[in-house]
């Protein structure tokens, strides 16, 4: 647990830097966890160049979803769109530093999912896109 | 005679493994699933290393075992229950498949467009699913008995509804996330009265305290073996027989039949009308076990020993600050604790308990409306069983306190 509930996590679940909205915005995704009920809400700005010039997201879940999602949303700001289709599920356990078991990694991957999903303007937001 | 639950804990070799090293299980998640006590498991493994055959027809030694202890268990169930009969006893996979075989056979035989339904507001998934897909597809109507903040069933409401002459009254015998013990006998007199069938979830009933479907006077009742120390992958159905031998078969296969030709077929008598295909033979032995292990040490007793750690346990967590428990008091509900600790999701509270070997669920418990009602997302869960100890309460709460320092 101590490396479950590191101090980043914990710092990341009750202080939150990009928790929020942005209006306007130009992406915007949302989706739940159907066996807990998190529910993650991102929103992106895309600049001229392509790259994603500001982002937030808005929730509620357990401290393991909602502080991947605010790791996760701090680490795209400034990336190229196209690198940010590009992003694996180990991209978020890096960013995170935890191993997980199946349960908790769909809490931690919520956010990889919806992100995505509104970058590639899907639909429905699927395990396929974690890669 | 006294309940020594050192001494049952011996016959649940699970009970005795540590989660890691030096760290004991300590299981209170028996309202998902029960453990499973030496007598269940010899009975399984003996059935596989002696008596294993196919069912029915055989006429070698092996088939006559094999059919002979299958249908003990059912007799075995059937007691457990006060069945009039064990030809009343369905062997089904579980309390799901029992109450879809009610809404796929009973129900669509029986139900047209515009006729109305009666469950309540506190069912599993399971009692509100199979009526939801039946509503779709024959537009019949389901009315809801309300839940009161205190978590219990409106009996006035009951009784407003039942004016407007339902066909079926489906509802728990006690809610896996409130605990509540619905008063079963009352409700099935009133719907009788009002000329409505009535369906029984006794999935969370059964194995805590005695049933009598007799007494109850219940059509249908509906339970799980895994709940009551039983193997998963069997459960059963029990109905008046008139009702029974009036419904149309289930699923069409091998056994449920008594003659079969190119084009047509005609059923077999119940019990086996119901059951196509080769059954969990192994699964039914493990059942009958069951059935006879929990009536040995008595129902009540159980039922008893039960209560004392309900109210234990109740009286601990209430004393945690950000502590809430769902649900009505001791004397109103069965061995179930479903919480939440202020500002810290569920999951959160059941992962940290884990690290200690603490066995709690978290999530919705399937019971996703339930949990709307109160304007929660989710719960952590601890439910108690015939094997469960005060000092296993204690270190619950120890562990609640840990979760709380984690998160500060």
């Amino acid at each position: 647990m101590d490396d479950l509930y590191r101090e980043i996590i914990i710092e990341h679940y009750k202080n939150p830097s990009y928790r929020g909205h942005l209006d306007p915005h130009d992406i915007a995704f949302e989706d739940s966890n159907p066996l807990c009920g998190d529910h993650i809400q991102v929103e992106l700005r895309v600049g001229e160049d392509g790259k994603v010039s500001d982002a937030r997201f808005d929730g509620h879940g357990c401290a393991i979803s909602q502080a991947s999602a605010d790791l996760l949303i701090e680490s795209v700001i400034g990336k190229p769109l196209e690198e940010v289709k590009q992003l694996k599920s180990q991209d978020v356990l890096d960013l995170l530093g935890i191993e997980l078991g199946p349960v908790r990694l769909k809490c931690a991957l919520l956010s990889l999912k919806v992100l995505k999903a509104g970058v590639y303007g899907l639909g429905e937001a699927s395990d396929e896109l974690l890669g | 005679m006294t309940f020594d639950v050192s001494s049952i804990r011996k016959d649940f070799p699970i009970l005795s493994r540590d989660i890691r090293p030096g760290v004991p299980l300590v299981y209170l998640d028996s309202t998902a699933t029960a453990q499973k006590p030496v007598a269940v498991l010899a009975a399984m493994d003996e059935f596989y290393r002696h008596s294993n055959a196919n069912i029915h027809r055989g006429v070698h030694t092996l088939a006559e075992e094999a059919t002979g202890l299958y249908e003990q268990a059912r007799v075995a169930v059937a007691k457990f229950i006060n069945a009039p009969s064990h030809r009343q006893v369905i062997y089904t996979r579980n309390a799901t498949e029992s109450i879809n075989l009610v809404a796929y056979t009973w129900a669509r035989a029986n139900l047209k467009a515009g006729d109305m339904l009666i469950l309540t507001e506190m069912e599993h998934h399971s009692n509100l699913v199979p009526w939801h897909m039946l509503a779709a597809e024959r537009g019949v109507r389901l009315e809801f008995i309300p839940v009161t903040p205190d978590g219990l069933l409106d009996l006035d409401e009951y009784e407003k509804l039942l004016a407007q002459g339902p066909k079926l009254v489906s509802f728990t015998h006690m809610s896996n996330v409130l605990g509540t013990i619905t008063p079963a006998a009352e409700i099935i007199r009133l719907a009788h009265a009002a000329g409505a069938l009535t369906l029984l979830d006794a999935a969370q009933s059964v194995p805590h305290f005695a049933v009598d479907v007799q007494a109850l006077d219940v059509d249908f009742m509906a339970f799980s073996a895994h709940k009551m120390v039983g193997p998963t992958g069997i459960g059963a159905l029990y109905g008046k027989t008139a009702l029974l031998e009036a419904m149309p078969p289930f699923l069409g296969g091998g056994d449920m039949i008594k003659e079969v030709k190119l084009r047509s077929f005609r059923p077999n008598e119940i019990p086996y009308k119901f059951e196509a295909g080769t059954p969990a033979i192994a699964e039914a032995v493990g059942f009958g076990a069951a059935a006879e292990y929990l009536t040995a040490l008595g129902m009540d007793a159980i039922a008893a020993h039960e209560h004392e750690i309900t109210e234990y346990a109740l009286e601990r967590l209430e004393e945690i600050p950000g502590v809430k428990v769902f649900g009505p008091p001791a004397d109103k509900k069965g061995g179930v604790a479903a919480f939440t600790l202020e500002g810290i999701h569920p999951h959160d509270v059941a992962q940290i308990l884990d690290v200690d070997g603490i066995a709690v669920r978290a999530g919705h418990h399937c019971a996703q409306p339930l949990h709307e009602k109160f304007g929660i997302q989710a719960t952590s869960r601890a439910s108690f069983y015939l094997y469960t100890t005060t000092g296993e309460i204690d270190k619950l709460v120890d562990g609640i306190y840990k979760v709380k320092k984690t998160f500060g």
